[in-house]
Formats: C-alpha cells, sequence, structure tokens
C-alpha cells in the first residue's frame, strides 16, 4: 500500500506520523525550520511563501497551545488562517467530520491543520480530500503528533548536535501518548542508539519495545545517565484509578525531582511538550530550573511548524 | 420443473463424491446423481462444464438488518447477495432492532424471508430477553417459532449466574447456544488486538486474553451444565487450543472461524482501513496460522462469512468510531477457496466446512446433496476470478477489507428447492 504522506516522487504531501517518513524528509524539515528560526527576531516577523492560501486550523478537540503556535507560524509564512473549534460548533450538531471538511474546500481552503480525539483521523481527511490539498496532523488520539515529535528532535538538536552518540529517556504515560510515540518514531529514525521509556507497567502500551525502545519501570535505574529526558503529560482522568492509586504515589515513584534529576548525565536538557502538571509528573524547581529547555521547545515548535507548512505549500525556504 | 445439471464436477464431502457426474432433480428434490432415472425428461438443462457442483453454502452467521436496520440493509439485498454467494440456508444472529426475543418476531422475520423465495434463513434466538444478559427468553416458544438455537450475538452475559442458568435450561430441551467468547471488561472500548500494532497506531487494544477468559467460563459451565455449545468466531491461537482439549474431554462443543480471520491479521489495518474494523478484532500472524491448523485438524467445524453489511456513511469515520463489521455472504466461497489454495487443502475438505459442517451445527436438512434432499445446489467456477468492488457485490453493505481485490470462485448458478434463484 502506497505511503498515505508521500506524493508518487516520494515528496511530503501531507504530514501525518512520522513512523513511515524518511530521514531524508525529517531531515529536510529539521534544515527548513533552522532557517525559519531566525525569522521571529526580525522587525518584521513576515515571509511571503504561503502569501494567499488559506490555512484551516480544524480542532476536534481543545488545545489552546498547539492551535496557537499553528496560528503564528501559518501568519508568520503570510498565510490567512482560519481556526476553528468544531467540538463546539458544527459536530455537537451532528455534522461528520467530512462533512464539515467539505464545506471548508467549498470555501478554498489549501491546507488543514487537523486535531482529533481519535487515532486516524488525520489519516482519514487525507485520504478524503482532492490533491492540492494538504493535512497536518496536529495530534490524533494515541497515534501521533508529528510537529511534536519534530520540534522535540529540532531542540534535542540544537542542544545535542551528535544525536548518534545519545541516551534519552521518555518518562510517563507512553499508553496514551501520541507525544511519545512521535518522538520515538523520530529518535530512532534520525538514528539516537538508545532511546528509553520509562513507566509502569499501567502505563505501557503491549509490545512498546517492538518500537526499538527499551522499557524501564524504575525510574532511578533509567534515568541513570542518560542526556535528554523527555517527560510526558499525566491526563488528570488517569490519576485516581484503576491506572495509577493517586497522583502522590505517581509523583514519589515517577516524578522528575532534583535528586532524581542528579542521576543523568551533568549537562543533561530536561524537556516537556506541556502543559505540564506541576507537582504529579515534575518537580517547580526542575521545570524551570538551568537544565531545563521546556521554553525553548515551544518557541522552536513555530519554526518547525512554518517548516512543515512552507514544504507542504510548495516553498523551501528558498524565498527568505 | 425437472432439472439436468449436466458435465459438472459433482463435490459433496458427505456422500464422499468427487467426480464428473450429472445431477437430476425433480419437484425440488435431488433425485439421483450419476444415472439418469428411467423415464426423466428434463424441463431444463444446465450445462456445468469446466463447473464445480456442490451443495448449497450454509453460513452460520449473517446479518439481514431485518428488523430495524434497513437503511445498512435489507432482507431483499441480502437474501439476493447470499444466492448470488451460493449461500443457500444461513443463521442470522438476534441483534436486529427490536431484538429477536419474541416469537412474533421471529414469525415475521421467517414468513417475509419465505416471500423472497431465495435462501432458507434460520434465525437465532436471543438467549436473554434483549440480550441484557439478565432474564432468559421463552426459549422453547422461539424455537416452535423457527430458532434453530439461542445467542448473545456480541453482547457478553457478565453474569455466570445468568450464563449458567441458561446453559442448564437449553440443556434441558436439547438447544444448543451460539456464544462469542469476548470478556467485556478486558474488551471496553478496544478495537485492534493488544498488541504491536495498535501500539503503533495508538488504536485501544483487545487483549487475547479476553476471549481466553470467557472461553474458560463458557467451557467450564458447558461441563458442568451438558450443554451444547457453539463458539462463534474464534479468534486466537489459545482459543483454538482450549476448544482442541475441551473436545478431546468429550465436551459437546463445536466452534467456527470467519472467512476474514482466517485471512487477515492486524497488519490488514494499514493506514487506519475501517473495513478491517472487526469484531474480534484482527489477530497476529500466529493467530491466524493456528486458525488454520484448527480447521485443518477439525478443532474449527466450520467457516463463516460474518456477513455485516454497514451503510457506508458509518465507515466514514475514525477508525475506532466507525462500525463495526464487513459484508461477506458473496465472499464466503472465494476466501474458502483462497483458503484452501494456500493451505494446501482439498477442494471437498474446504466445501464441506461451509456446508455439511455448518448445516450439522444448526441441525438444518441442508449441506448434502443425498437422494431425497432438498435441491439446494451452488454452480461455480473455481478458476474464474472477479474483483471485489461495490459494483460486483449485491449486498447493501459494499464494506469489505476484500476492496479491490480479484478473487477466484465465480458462482454461475444457485438453486433453492430445485429453482434456479440466481445465475450469472
Amino acid at each position: 500500500m502506497n505511503n498515505p504522506q508521500l506524493d508518487t516522487d516520494g515528496q511530503l504531501r501531507h504530514l501525518l506520523s512520522i513512523e513511515g517518513l524518511p530521514k531524508k524528509i525529517l531531515n529536510q524539515i529539521l534544515d527548513t525550520a533552522e532557517s525559519f528560526v531566525g525569522v521571529a527576531e526580525r522587525e518584521v516577523k513576515k515571509v511571503p511563501l504561503l502569501r494567499g492560501k488559506t490555512v484551516c486550523n480544524l480542532f476536534f478537540e481543545n488545545s489552546t497551545r498547539t492551535r496557537t503556535t499553528f496560528e503564528i507560524a501559518a501568519k508568520r509564512l503570510s498565510a490567512d488562517v482560519i481556526s476553528l473549534n468544531v467540538s463546539t460548533s458544527s459536530q455537537s450538531k451532528g455534522e461528520t467530520i467530512l462533512d464539515t471538511v467539505d464545506n471548508l474546500i467549498a470555501m478554498h481552503a489549501d491546507m488543514f491543520v487537523v486535531r482529533h480525539a481519535q487515532s486516524g483521523a488525520a489519516h482519514l481527511i487525507a485520504k478524503h480530500v482532492p490533491p492540492h490539498i494538504h493535512v497536518i496532523n496536529a495530534g490524533d488520539g494515541r497515534h501521533s503528533h508529528p510537529t511534536q515529535g519534530l520540534l522535540d528532535v529540532f531542540t534535542i538538536r540544537k542542544y545535542k548536535p551528535e544525536l548518534h552518540n545519545l541516551r534519552v529517556a521518555i518518562v510517563g504515560d507512553v499508553l496514551h501518548s501520541r507525544v511519545a510515540r512521535s518522538e520515538i518514531h523520530a529518535l530512532t529514525t534520525l538514528g539516537v542508539p538508545e532511546v528509553r521509556v520509562i513507566a509502569p507497567k499501567t502505563l505501557l502500551p503491549a509490545q512498546v519495545e517492538k518500537l526499538g525502545v527499551h522499557v524501564y519501570h524504575d525510574m532511578d535505574e533509567g534515568l541513570k545517565d542518560v542526556d535528554v529526558i523527555m517527560m510526558l503529560r499525566l491526563q488528570n482522568e488517569r490519576m485516581n484509578g484503576a491506572m495509577l492509586p493517586s497522583s502522590e504515589e505517581y509523583f514519589k515513584t515517577y516524578g522528575l525531582t532534583p535528586e532524581r534529576l542528579a542521576l543523568a548525565k551533568p549537562d543533561a536538557i530536561v524537556m516537556h511538550p506541556g502543559p505540564m502538571n506541576r507537582g504529579v509528573e515534575i518537580d517547580s524547581t526542575v521545570a524551570d530550573g538551568k537544565q531545563s529547555v521546556i521554553l525553548p521547545q515551544v518557541t522552536y515548535g513555530i519554526a518547525i511548524r512554518m517548516a512543515v507548512m512552507a514544504i507542504l505549500g510548495g516553498g523551501t525556504g528558498a524565498a527568505l | 420443473m425437472k432439472i439436468h445439471i449436466k458435465n459438472g464436477q459433482v463435490i459433496d464431502p458427505k456422500n464422499n463424491i468427487n467426480d464428473k457426474l450429472d445431477v437430476f432433480i425433480a419437484a425440488g428434490k435431488i433425485v439421483s446423481i450419476g444415472t439418469m432415472p428411467d423415464g426423466f425428461v428434463a424441463t431444463k438443462t444446465i450445462d456445468a462444464t469446466n463447473l464445480t457442483v456442490c451443495p448449497g453454502l450454509v453460513d452460520l452467521s449473517a446479518r439481514l438488518r431485518e428488523p430495524g436496520d434497513e437503511y445498512k440493509a435489507r432482507l431483499a439485498s441480502e437474501l439476493q447477495a447470499a444466492v448470488a454467494g451460493g449461500v443457500t440456508s444461513l443463521a442470522c444472529p438476534p441483534d436486529t432492532d427490536p431484538v429477536l426475543d419474541e416469537p412474533g418476531l421471529v414469525e415475521m422475520l421467517k414468513h417475509r424471508a419465505k416471500q423472497q423465495g431465495l435462501a432458507h434463513v434460520y434465525p437465532l434466538g436471543a438467549m436473554t430477553r434483549q440480550l441484557k444478559g439478565a432474564a432468559l427468553s421463552e426459549m422453547n416458544e422461539l424455537h416452535t417459532a423457527g430458532c434453530v438455537g439461542f445467542s448473545q450475538a456480541n453482547i457478553a452475559v457478565t453474569d455466570t449466574q445468568v450464563l449458567w442458568r441458561a446453559m442448564e435450561y437449553a440443556a434441558t430441551f436439547g438447544f444448543t447456544l451460539f456464544l462469542h467468547a469476548e470478556e467485556p471488561f478486558l474488551a471496553a472500548k478496544g478495537v485492534a488486538h493488544d498488541g504491536e500494532v495498535a501500539t503503533r497506531m495508538g488504536l485501544k487494544g483487545i487483549p487475547s486474553a479476553a476471549e481466553a477468559l470467557a472461553l474458560a467460563s463458557i467451557l467450564r459451565i458447558a461441563q458442568e451444565t451438558g450443554a451444547s455449545v457453539h463458539i462463534s468466531r474464534l479468534s486466537t491461537a489459545e482459543g483454538v487450543a482450549m476448544v482442541r482439549a475441551a473436545k478431546a474431554q468429550g465436551l459437546k462443543v463445536s466452534c467456527d472461524v470467519s472467512a476474514n480471520h482466517l485471512l487477515l491479521t492486524e497488519h490488514d489495518i494499514a493506514y487506519f482501513d475501517a473495513n478491517c474494523h472487526l469484531k474480534p478484532p484482527l489477530r497476529t500472524q500466529r493467530d491466524k496460522a493456528e486458525l488454520s491448523a484448527g480447521l485443518k485438524d477439525g478443532t474449527i467445524d466450520a467457516i463463516c462469512s460474518d456477513h455485516t453489511p454497514v451503510d457506508d456513511d458509518a465507515k466514514l469515520a475514525p477508525f475506532a468510531e466507525a462500525e463495526i463489521g464487513a459484508t461477506g455472504l458473496e465472499l464466503l466461497l472465494p476466501l474458502t477457496l483462497k483458503w484452501a489454495a494456500q493451505e494446501k487443502v482439498s477442494l471437498p475438505h474446504a466445501i464441506e466446512r461451509i456446508t455439511k459442517a455448518s448445516a450439522n451445527i444448526l441441525g438444518v436438512a441442508a449441506g448434502d446433496l443425498s437422494p431425497n434432499s432438498n435441491a439446494d445446489l451452488c454452480i461455480f467456477d473455481a478458476n474464474e476470478y472477479w474483483k471485489v468492488s461495490p459494483k460486483t457485490l449485491k449486498s447493501q453493505g459494499k464494506n469489505s477489507p476484500f476492496t479491490g481485490l480479484e478473487l477466484a470462485g465465480k458462482v454461475k448458478f444457485t438453486l433453492v428447492n430445485g429453482q434456479v434463484v440466481y445465475h450469472d
């Protein structure tokens, strides 16, 4: 079966998942993003790559941060941007996803940025749209959040350029996390030799080791000598039930404290995709500490999203 | 009407026939195979040169969607699909709307099906009222109305006391219970096999243990109560081993596998193909191999189509939200042939799994070509390929994991009670 993300020439047509993308394309996006980092520091924070194009943020699931960064990214590329929170409008009136999409196509949207609570939603839309329309997955269920995965490796590359020598630990609710899946695929595709996941068994999906990761249940053991710690957000609804007994117990066993951080390499960086639960998965002193790169992640997120949109929209950054 | 079917390769597993023979039919019954009866003058001759003539297929699980879900499919469309697939008898599960738990509903369904004059329809009655798993349905009344067995469709009985009582009651009267083995708590909200593929795709998994746990309860209670139990749509290697052991122990247990599970695995979901959203979920390569081995050694008695037509819109949703099921009546024969070819199983052995074996489970007179039996036949070209597509399918449900594939095995004629009800 054809990879739905690539066109017949092997070029990126949609960005749906990191899995299935060749290293060459990941590097193309990361390198393009590099050239966009400077744009935000200019007096005029705009380039005309997507002038006249309409980008439609289609959020079937609420999100402030991701939607905002996509909006900013599109605007910096001079696109017209429409943002729809569909969860609060037509879906509640019973309209199907594809009906919503068809309506927006009729209004001449050129690119869709889609978030949905169900895995595979972006694939469904990508399969449905005509060839000139591009789809960017901004998070589908537990499946994928490719721009997050890309911005995370972009951030790592900034601080630790030698990806081939890194040991990375991903900590927390891997089971429900699209971010974790995207990070794992991005890291393994780019040649990071050791990716660890650290979590209790209730928060790990079946056969997670088949994704190419080493599994640890003991936080101290798992953090030993790592270069990068990627924390995951723990959703409130997981905290008191059959997944975990309590947030207090979780923090005691898997929370990132300064003591635990000391087990990693002295120059290890700490990442989090946000929004953080301080005192649940991460201690405030770590989140705000000098090893934290959590805010740079957000900044780089805009450059990554600009790069993806520019590549899909046909520009490669040459017009800068 | 007297029919003479000429020059076909007749396969009748029950009577050990696999030969180029002529078939003679009169007054809706098989009169003779091989030799023309004295004074037989055919009013119709069917030339079956290069074709295979076998008993009409018997399908253990086909949803017709009536009453209640006519927007998904109708009796007329699905019974036409049945005969286009060579299926002349079928059992339908009770998960209609309303549920088949009232004799009047069953009588009406039987009556309306009979009016179509196509395949024979054998309803499975609801084992518990409204399939709620609490109170037993009126099994005797339902049996009198035409139910050949009782089922919970895909809905599990969580109360083992109720399951026990249902088996005791059914055993009292010699009724067979058709049960799908899936422990509902472990399976809750699951949409795919709990393994590597579900993990990669971020789909909620249903572990193999959900089947094993439910099967353990069912088999243990069947042992205690002496009930006759048919396990519908086995999906795991472990399940096959458990049924094999239960049969060796002498339990009255039979089971089937769907044609989908015999040929597909979790990997066929590919990029969220909603047509692969099935119940039970498609499982691993190893499970598929064990299902196949179980079917070969007789642990699994029969292959069913698990025909579940779904309207197009219901599949146009993200995988987990897409409605469960695939169309199957027209694919039962070609998929069985495909399995037989892949696994080097003889044609008679394969045909038996979709004719006599399933008829035995239902306890109906069908699935063989013995003299004086109903002239229900399927005449097909085993070597003709056809492409599965919305256009070629008669069923109102166009949803199939096999869409776009070319399959060998084209039905040319279907006869029910000695009448040609389908001709390609």
